[in-house]
C-alpha cells in the first residue's frame, strides 16, 4: 500500500513537472517582435541588392525554389517539392508546390518561376533593371551557366545548364533568388523594390525609410503559419544605443554586438546571447606582387610570427575560433588534418634569415576602418598583429581609411599587407575555395596553379565524396604554400530578451522569423 | 523690399550652381567607387564594369555634369545609385524629421540661451554669471556624441523617463500627412502619438541644442553688455525705470541684431550638421542620410542633399536679414 502510494506520488510529481514544462514551452501565437539592426534595408527586391539588411527582411517575404534547413546549410524543399537531374547533370527538372499564391493573389506556378529566372538572367528582359550582382556572381554572368528555363506544364520547370555545376542546388536556395510575383513586378516597375510581393510566411505592410519596416503574418500561407502577428525592423545605427534600447525593452532582438558588450549581455538576467553558426573567415593577406611577399620563406615567417590564439582570445570577445584554413570547419570538405603554422617568433626569425632578411623589413599593414562580421574590431587586431610582427623584426605601419576607399585601393593593389574577410553565401565549399583560389585572387594577386585546378575540377562534378577529396587536398596545397594567414572564424552574435523564444540562428547571417514567439510575462 | 527679395533669390541660383559644380567634382575626386561599395568584398572586375554601366558612370565627367544640370533644371534630381529611389523622394522622406528636430533645438537654444545671456549680463561678474559662463563654455566644448550617450544612459536607461532613440514608438500608427510628426498628430488629433513624438523629441533636441545654446548665451551676454554701457541706457536708468524694463524695452532690441545673425547661422548648421545627434538617437533625418550617402559614394543623393541644404541655408539667411528690419526699423532694404 505504502509503495503504491509512493509510486502514485512520483507519477503525480512527474505529471506536474511535465505539465509545467509543457506550459512553459508551448509556443504562444500573437504579438509584435521589434528587431533592432544597424542600418535600414537598401531595397526589398532581393535580386538587385547586395546588403545583408535587405535580405534579413526579404527572406521573410519571399521563398526560393529550394531552402536551407533551419539549422544548417543543407538543402531542403522550398517552393519546389521534388527535383531530378539527368545523368549528365545538365538537365534539372523541378516539381513545384501546388496551391501556393503570392500575397497579391497571383497564383504561383511554373510560369511565375520562368518569369523570375528570365528577369534575372537576361539583360534583354524588360524588367531586368538595376544591378543583378548575385545572379552574376553565383551563376556566372547573364545568362551564365543556365542555358534555359522552361515551363513543362503548370507545375514543372526544367533547367538546362551549359556545364555541370555542383553548387547549382545550393545557389537556388539562396534568399537572393526568392520568387517574386510577376504581377507585382509588372505593376510597380521601378518602384517594385518598395512594394515587395512574395509567397512567404510574412507579407509586407509598411516601410518608412531609416525608421521601420513592418511585416505582418500571411494568413494564407501554404505551410505552418507564422506565430507572430507582426515583425518590425528598426534601424538603430549606433551599437551602444541599440544595446541601450534592448536593455530599456523597446526592442526585442538586436543585431551585431561589439565584443566589449558581450559580457554586459551575459550578465543581464533579462537578456540572452544568440550565436550564429560560423560561415565566415577573417584573414591577413598581402600583395604577392610586392616584395618580399613573393618569397615563400617570408610568408612562412609571417605565419609563425602572428600569435593567432592570443588575438582571437583577447580581441574577439569569445565569439571567434582561430582559423587554420580559409574554409570554416562547419562546412563539409573541411580538412581537419591540416596543421596550422604555430606561433613561434624564433622560427619566424629563422625563416626571415633564410629569405635573406635577417633584420626584417619595413612594410605597411592595411586595416579596414569599420567592424565586419568576420572581424569585430579590425584596428585593434591590426595593432596586435603589428606588435607580433615587430617582435620578429618586421616594421609594419598601420594604414587605414574609409571603407569605400579601402575597397578601391586594395583592389588596385596599393597595399602591402592587409586585412579583410568573407562571409559565405550558400554553404558550399566552392563559395570559399573557388572564389579565392579558382583564379588569380583580386587583391592579393595570389595564384596557385594546383589549387586552381583542384577547385575548378570540384566545381564541375556532382559526386560529393569526390568533391570533398578535392577540397581537402586543396587546403593542404594552400597551407604548404602559405597562401595567406586565416585569422579567425566568428560566430556572429545577436542579443535578445529572454522572452524571445524559437529563434533559430542561421549560418547565412539571417533568419526566417515564423518560428519565433514571445513568452507572456 | 520685394525687389530685394527677388534679387537675393536670383543670386541664390548662382550660389546653387556653384555648389552643384563643387560638390559634383569633389565627390568624384575622392577615391572610392559607388559600384565597388555596392558590391563590397564580392566585387569582380566584370561586376564593377557592369554596375558602372548601369549606373551611368562610364560617360565622361563633363557629359555627366551637363546631364545632371539639365535634369535639375527640369526639376529632376535623379535616382539614388544605391537604392534606385528618386533622390527627391529620399530627401523628402527625411527632411521633415530634420526640420522638426532643428526647430525644436533652435527654439530651445534661442529661448534658454537669450534668457541666460540676459541674466548673466545684468548680473555681470556675479556668481550666477560665472556659473552660466562656465556652463556655456562646457556646452561649446562638449563632444555631442558623448553627451548624447550620457543623456540616453541617464534619462532613458537609468531613470526611464525618456525613450533612448527613434521618433515615435514603432507600435503607434500615425498617418504621415506632412511628415512632421508633431504636426501630423495635432492635425489628426492623435494625442497618444503627439505626446509620444514630443517625448521622443526631447533628448535629441536637448543634445542638439547644447552648442548653439551656449553660443547664443555668450553672444547675448557680450552684445547686451556692450549696449548696457551706452549713454541712452544711462538716460533710461536715470529716468528711474526699473532695470528689467531698461533691458527688455531699450537694451535688448539693439543687442538683438548680432544674436539673430548668430542664431540664423546656427539654425542653418543644425539642418545639415545634425549627423552625430541623428546617428546616436537613430533619428531618421537628412544628416544621417547624407553621411551614409557620402560613405557609399551615392553621387546623386549627395548632390541633391547638398543643394537642398544650401538652398535652405540661403533662405534662412534671407529670413534673418528681413527680421533685422522688424527689430531695427532704421534698417531698410532697397
Amino acid at each position: 500500500m505504502r509503495s503504491r502510494l509512493g509510486i502514485l506520488l512520483v507519477v503525480l510529481i512527474l505529471l506536474a513537472i511535465g505539465v509545467s514544462i509543457g506550459r512553459a514551452q508551448a509556443p504562444v501565437k500573437g504579438g509584435t517582435l521589434v528587431f533592432g539592426r544597424g542600418a535600414d534595408s537598401v531595397g526589398l527586391d532581393p535580386a538587385v541588392v547586395t546588403d545583408g539588411e535587405s535580405f534579413r527582411v526579404t527572406r521573410n517575404i519571399y521563398e526560393s525554389l529550394l531552402e536551407y534547413k533551419r539549422d544548417s546549410t543543407d538543402i531542403a524543399p522550398g517552393l519546389a517539392e521534388f527535383w531530378v537531374t539527368s545523368a549528365s547533370g545538365l538537365e534539372w527538372s523541378f516539381e513545384l508546390r501546388r496551391h501556393v499564391t503570392f500575397h497579391d493573389g497571383t497564383p504561383f506556378n511554373a510560369e511565375a518561376v520562368v518569369f523570375n529566372f528570365e528577369r534575372w538572367m537576361s539583360e534583354q528582359h524588360p524588367y531586368h533593371k538595376g544591378v543583378f550582382e548575385y545572379w552574376k556572381s553565383m551563376f556566372g554572368g547573364f545568362p551564365g551557366f543556365v542555358k534555359s528555363v522552361r515551363a513543362i506544364d503548370e507545375f514543372t520547370v526544367e533547367f538546362t545548364l551549359e556545364k555541370p555545376m555542383a553548387p547549382f542546388l545550393a545557389n537556388l536556395a539562396m534568399p537572393m533568388f526568392g520568387i517574386a510575383s510577376p504581377t507585382a513586378i509588372k505593376r510597380h516597375g521601378d518602384d517594385y523594390f518598395k512594394n515587395p510581393v512574395g509567397t512567404g510566411p510574412f507579407r509586407f505592410r509598411e516601410w518608412r525609410k531609416d525608421e521601420r519596416i513592418v511585416l505582418e503574418r500571411n494568413p494564407e500561407y501554404w505551410g505552418e503559419k507564422a506565430l507572430l502577428d507582426r515583425v518590425i525592423f528598426r534601424a538603430i545605427v549606433d551599437n551602444s544605443a541599440r544595446l541601450l534600447e534592448l536593455q530599456a525593452g523597446s526592442i526585442d532582438v538586436m543585431e551585431f554586438l561589439t565584443p566589449d558588450d558581450i559580457p554586459t549581455v551575459k550578465s543581464d538576467a533579462n537578456l540572452q546571447l544568440v550565436l550564429r553558426p560560423s560561415m565566415n573567415v577573417g584573414y591577413l593577406w598581402w600583395n604577392v606582387e610586392k616584395a618580399p611577399f613573393g618569397k615563400l620563406d617570408v610568408r612562412r615567417a609571417i605565419a609563425h610570427a602572428v600569435n593567432k590564439p592570443a588575438i582571437v582570445e583577447k580581441l574577439f570577445g569569445g565569439i571567434g575560433i582561430p582559423a587554420t584554413n580559409m574554409l570554416p570547419p562547419s562546412l563539409w570538405g573541411y580538412n581537419e588534418t591540416v596543421a596550422d603554422d604555430v606561433y613561434d617568433p624564433g622560427k619566424a626569425r629563422d625563416y626571415l634569415a633564410k629569405a635573406g632578411l635577417p633584420n626584417g623589413f619595413k612594410t605597411t599593414l592595411w586595416a579596414m576602418p569599420n567592424p565586419r562580421p568576420y572581424m569585430p574590431q579590425p584596428t585593434k587586431i591590426a595593432e596586435a598583429i603589428q606588435a607580433d610582427l615587430k617582435a620578429v623584426g618586421i616594421q609594419a605601419e598601420i594604414v587605414t581609411m574609409d571603407w569605400a576607399t579601402y575597397l578601391a585601393k586594395t583592389r588596385q593593389g596599393d597595399q602591402d599587407m592587409y586585412m579583410l574577410g568573407w562571409t559565405g553565401d550558400n554553404g558550399d565549399p566552392d563559395n570559399f575555395l573557388y572564389w579565392f583560389f579558382g583564379q588569380k585572387e583580386t587583391r592579393s594577386r595570389y595564384y596557385n596553379a594546383k589549387a586552381a585546378q583542384l577547385t575548378a575540377k570540384a566545381q564541375a562534378i556532382l559526386d560529393q565524396e569526390e568533391r570533398t577529396r578535392l577540397y581537402r587536398e586543396a587546403q593542404i596545397v594552400l597551407k604548404e604554400d602559405v597562401a595567406n594567414v586565416p585569422i579567425a572564424h566568428t560566430t556572429p552574435p545577436l542579443a535578445a530578451k529572454n522572452t524571445v523564444k524559437g529563434y533559430i540562428p542561421h549560418a547565412t547571417g539571417g533568419e526566417r522569423l515564423d518560428t519565433v514567439w514571445l513568452e507572456k510575462q | 523690399m520685394l525687389q530685394y527679395v527677388i534679387r537675393r533669390t536670383l543670386m541664390l541660383l548662382y550660389v546653387l550652381l556653384g555648389v552643384s559644380l563643387t560638390i559634383f567634382l569633389l565627390m568624384r575626386l575622392i577615391p572610392g567607387d559607388p559600384a565597388l561599395v555596392m558590391l563590397g568584398e564580392r566585387a569582380t572586375a566584370e561586376g564593377i564594369a557592369d554596375a558602372r554601366r548601369s549606373l551611368g558612370l562610364e560617360q565622361p565627367l563633363a557629359v555627366q555634369y551637363l546631364i545632371y544640370v539639365k535634369h535639375i533644371l527640369t526639376g529632376n534630381l535623379g535616382r539614388s545609385l544605391h537604392t534606385h529611389t528618386r533622390v527627391a523622394e529620399e530627401l523628402w522622406a527625411r527632411f521633415p524629421a530634420t526640420i522638426e528636430l532643428s526647430l525644436a533645438a533652435i527654439c530651445l537654444a534661442g529661448g534658454v540661451g537669450v534668457l541666460a545671456g540676459i541674466m548673466s549680463a545684468t548680473r555681470h561678474y556675479s556668481l550666477l554669471d560665472t556659473g552660466f559662463m562656465m556652463l556655456s563654455l562646457a556646452g561649446v566644448s562638449m563632444p555631442i556624441f558623448w553627451l548624447g550617450l550620457v543623456l540616453i544612459w541617464t534619462f532613458a536607461l537609468l531613470l526611464g523617463w525618456f525613450p533612448p532613440s527613434g521618433r515615435l514608438d514603432v507600435r503607434i500608427v500615425l498617418d504621415p500627412l506632412t511628415g512632421f510628426y508633431i504636426l501630423d498628430s495635432l492635425l489628426t488629433r492623435h494625442w497618444q502619438a503627439f505626446w509620444n513624438a514630443l517625448w521622443h523629441l526631447t533628448l535629441p533636441a536637448v543634445t542638439l541644442a547644447t552648442v548653439p545654446l551656449a553660443i547664443i548665451a555668450r553672444m547675448t551676454r557680450s552684445s547686451l553688455l556692450e549696449v548696457l554701457h551706452q549713454e541712452y541706457i544711462l538716460t533710461a536708468r536715470s529716468k528711474g525705470l526699473h532695470e528689467w524694463r531698461v533691458v527688455t524695452r531699450h537694451a535688448i532690441r539693439n543687442a538683438l541684431i548680432p544674436i539673430l545673425t548668430i542664431g540664423g547661422l546656427q539654425f542653418g548648421m543644425l539642418l545639415g550638421g545634425a549627423i552625430l545627434t541623428e546617428t546616436i538617437f537613430s533619428w531618421p533625418g537628412l544628416g544621417r542620410l547624407l553621411y551614409n550617402a557620402v560613405l557609399s559614394r551615392d553621387y546623386p543623393l549627395v548632390q541633391g542633399g547638398t543643394l537642398l541644404i544650401a538652398a535652405t541655408f540661403a533662405v534662412i539667411n534671407l529670413a534673418v536679414d528681413l527680421l533685422y528690419m522688424l527689430v531695427n526699423p532704421k534698417i531698410r532694404y532697397e
